[in-house]
């Protein structure tokens, strides 16, 4: 019998979800580290009991939690997130040279083939990887030292590496995403970075077409299709078909193509997901009624899902790392929102249902399917 | 010594913990045994690299607020013979 487990960071705690593949009755677990922020929670696909989450607090930092039970019990693993070197500076938000200082860890991206391995996306950006799950972490300082570390500059969130994505058919390429730098390709396994970001045009910079600093919000790939990228970017959804290499926009009849989250269904790599915000400035939902919207043909072309969402005086946000899907038979999709609901469409963005409404404000969702279907 | 509540869950400690820390009893010491009977508890009262306090945090015993002397400054004689705590206190914020 199938399950799915749906792992929920708050600003308050951690929430563990679960289901059968109907998905319409759910138990909650939680809160884990009540009071703490959970930036992010993921599981290991080679051992889906395996699973990390990142716990921090502008009081007493970062902790990192591991569990090997499926959530029914933590342990602090390790948390030193040292730069290789002397990091040197990157731009403030005024423009002047900032040292690099870490702050936090936004994402954990377990390995697609090593029970032990994971990688943490941190703030002040950098990757880093543990070999020994979690218990050490060691920076993969290509990417910092590529030569454009001195032109990133912080998002409003921060200077946050969000977004890691694992190749599953090439193990040596690795995506990654800093919010404002711009997305990034390794081909050999994390030692050398470039910029993927030809064809993002941000009109806010001083080179609206530069190399880097743009503010990446998300990218999503299917793990069928891992040439085909798609990103939410501050304005503008994209997409890619060579790796990286080259963007398009396919924004196309969205009412506004400011978001923050972008997701692929589970069967189907040209359906895509988006929830479109007001602006830049105004960071909730347009005339206060919740939309997904769906592109069934890989962008340009979407619809608004809206049924089971609320109609009117909705105003809150859905950030980049709270939406996910699961790998049943018919996939279901998953967001969490900055008033702590979180929903489900059981049935590919059709119809909503709220499986928690009184959540402190969801910072990520991920998905683990369990069971027949495997994770 | 005393932990914030999210120190004493974290480390599943109760609201004091009693240390043996040889003389001199340094605010150095006590966090440096604190952390070898708790390493969970590392880098998160003093930052990695630095070894200098977290900014949100204070240390305070017998009345005094010891945050800005030096960590290598003995703690008053109470704290040492075990008769008052040192206290880690967050600082209080909404949200």
């Amino acid at each position: 019998m199938s399950k799915v487990r749906v792992l929920v960071g708050t600003k308050k705690g951690a929430f563990v979800l679960t289901s059968d593949g109907k998905r319409k009755d759910w138990k909650v677990s939680g809160p884990h580290f009540a009071g703490w922020e959970i930036y992010h929670m993921k599981g290991s696909p080679v051992n889906p009991e395996r699973l990390y989450a990142s716990q921090t607090s502008g009081w007493f930092g970062q902790v990192v939690q591991r569990s090997d039970d499926g959530g029914e019990s933590w342990a602090p693993v390790g948390n030193k997130f040292a730069y290789d070197g002397v990091p040197g500076t990157h731009q403030w938000y005024d423009g002047t040279p900032h040292p690099w200082e870490f702050k936090r860890v936004w994402h954990l991206e377990p390995s697609l083939t090593d029970a032990e391995g994971v990688y943490a996306g941190i703030e002040d950006a950098a990757l880093f990887h543990s070999a020994d799950g979690g218990a050490n972490w060691t920076e993969l300082s290509g990417l910092r030292e590529h030569g454009t570390g001195p032109k990133w500059q912080p998002g409003a969130g921060g200077m946050c590496l969000h977004t890691i994505i694992l190749d599953p058919s090439d193990a040596q390429r690795i995506y990654i995403a800093i919010s404002a730098a711009g997305a990034f390709r390794s081909d050999d396994g994390g030692k050398s970075w470039k910029p993927i970001n030809k064809g993002l045009v941000s009109d806010m910079m001083p080179e609206p077409t530069g190399e880097v600093g743009h503010c990446v919000h998300h990218v999503a790939m299917h793990p069928a299709r891992p040439q085909t990228l798609f990103m939410q970017k501050h304005w503008d959804v994209m997409r890619s078909d060579d790796a990286g290499d080259h963007w398009r926009e396919v924004s196309g009849n969205l009412p506004t193509d400011f978001g923050f989250a972008i997701d692929v269904h589970a069967h189907e790599p040209e359906t895509i997901y988006v929830v479109p915000i007001e602006s830049d400035s105004l960071h909730f939902p347009m005339d206060g009624k919740l939309r997904v919207y769906r592109s069934r043909t890989g962008g340009n072309e979407w619809e608004a899902l809206g049924k089971g969402l609320p109609e009117r005086d909705c105003y809150v946000n859905v950030l980049r790392d709270a939406m996910a899907v699961d790998r049943l038979e018919e996939c279901g999709v998953y967001f969490g929102t900055t008033g702590g609901q979180v929903y489900v469409s059981p049935d590919g963005g059709d119809c909503w249902t709220a499986i928690a409404e009184h959540l402190p404000g969801v910072l990520s969702v991920e998905v683990q399917t369990l069971g027949d279907s495997g994770q | 010594m005393v932990l914030p509540y999210h120190l004493r869950n974290l480390a599943g400690v109760g609201a004091e913990v009693r240390l043996e820390v040889a003389a001199p009893v340094t605010v150095r010491r006590v966090l440096d045994e604190l952390e070898e009977r708790y390493p969970m508890l590392r880098g998160t009262i003093r930052e990695y690299g630095t070894g200098q306090r977290r900014a949100f945090l204070r240390f305070f015993a017998c009345e005094e607020d010891l945050s800005h002397e030096s960590m290598d400054a003995e703690l008053p004689a109470p704290v040492a013979e075990g008769k008052e705590p040192l206290l880690v206190i967050g600082a209080i914020a909404g949200g």
